[in-house]
């Protein structure tokens, strides 16, 4: 069942929110974009339940943001919820990447157009450190959890091992240390 | 036609499944599928392709849309779109379906804090990979940071802040030319 926190978006509020992420992210950063407007200026949702659909949109197969958006969306109303986020965040933007495909050979002999997209780039690039930055620090200052991130950041960012065995490795090692955590609490 | 149609679901529908972490990880494959096995495109059409979703806002497997549309049009476009989004939409939907029906099992607070230092380290390994291929330099990373710090210290909208990174550039490029 959805939230029953008290302010929630319409389901066409929420197909439109999601159609301008989609439409303004250049250079990725959706997820950090969508911490911004649903946890942190509109307050729909808590940073913790955000946080947990960014995790399993990751570890699961399929877009980052299109998993995340069809989350965000379940989680605020339901079904039609889900359905609003997946068309929100990809048919407007099919729409346009169409549209700019057509227009790029006029575009590109201009040599401003790729610095401006450069510092667009750059900027993008911030968003998606801020959503890191956010991610870690509600990381456990514990040693085992600090030693799977920095193990995860240094197989994917620097030995550039395939993800999937990464996410599968790291993730069920995790996950069993915390089950077995939370079982010796529980006793 | 329709055949045409049906191998764009072919090629498309099980890379959907085999996406994990941003859809990058599927491009190499997306290439050979495209390029070498069914001659859809040429080398040079799909880097074109490649940049322009790169480029363009959006997820940035918006790339089989734009294959889709230079094999079969409109209906090429919509049926790659549908292709590669569709099968994990469903999945991501069950997903999250069991969990708010599950909130607050133990396996379920096992998985959820999990999995919190793998994102961590996926995400900070993905900035760190983007940031060594931005163009420009050390200019272009201390603008990323800036606008990190900005995002974490005012309330600046993102839309406002990509703009202000290429008036930025725009401005340097000019003041470096003169």
């Amino acid at each position: 069942m959805p939230d029953p926190s008290p302010p929630r978006p319409t389901v066409p509020e929420l197909f439109l929110i999601f159609a301008r992420i989609g439409l303004t992210s250049f250079g990725g950063g959706l997820s950090g974009w969508m911490l911004r407007e649903f946890v942190q200026s509109r307050r729909w949702m808590g940073e913790e339940e955000f946080l947990n659909g960014l995790a399993i949109s990751q570890a699961l197969p399929g877009v980052n943001v299109t998993n995340l958006a069809i989350w965000i969306g379940y989680h605020l109303r339901g079904r039609a919820g889900a359905i609003a986020g997946v068309l929100g965040i990809i048919v407007p933007a099919a729409v346009l990447i169409v549209l700019i495909a057509a227009l790029f050979a006029a575009l590109a002999q201009y040599d401003l157009t790729h610095v401006a997209l450069d510092g667009a780039a750059a900027a993008a690039v911030g968003m998606s450190l801020f959503m890191g930055v956010t991610v870690a620090r509600r990381v456990p200052r514990r040693a085992l959890p600090l030693a799977i991130m920095a193990a995860t950041f240094l197989m994917v960012g620097i030995l550039h091992w395939p993800l999937v065995w990464v996410v599968l490795g790291m993730g069920s090692l995790s996950i069993a240390a915390t089950f077995a955590r939370l079982r010796t609490a529980d006793a | 036609m329709p055949s045409l149609l049906w191998s764009l679901v072919v090629v498309f529908a099980p890379l959907s499944l085999v996406t994990i972490g941003g859809g990058q990880s599927a491009v190499a494959d997306i290439h050979r599928q495209v390029v070498d096995v069914h001659h859809w495109m040429t080398q040079a059409q799909f880097i074109d392709a490649f940049a322009i979703s790169r480029m363009a806002p959006g997820p940035g497997s918006l790339l089989v849309t734009l294959i889709g549309w230079h094999v079969a049009g409109f209906w090429g476009a919509l049926v790659a779109t549908i292709a590669i989004f569709a099968p994990t939409a469903g999945l991501i939907y069950a997903v999250a379906h069991l969990w708010s029906r599950y909130r607050g099992a133990r396996w379920l607070t096992a998985i959820e804090s999990g999995l919190r230092p793998v994102a961590a380290g996926m995400i900070l390994a993905a900035v760190y990979v983007l940031l060594q291929a931005l163009d420009g330099g050390w200019v272009a990373r201390g603008l990323a940071v800036a606008s990190t710090a900005a995002l974490m210290l005012t309330r600046v909208s993102p839309p406002a802040l990509i703009a202000a990174g290429a008036a930025l550039f725009v401005a340097w490029h000019a003041a470096a030319t003169v």
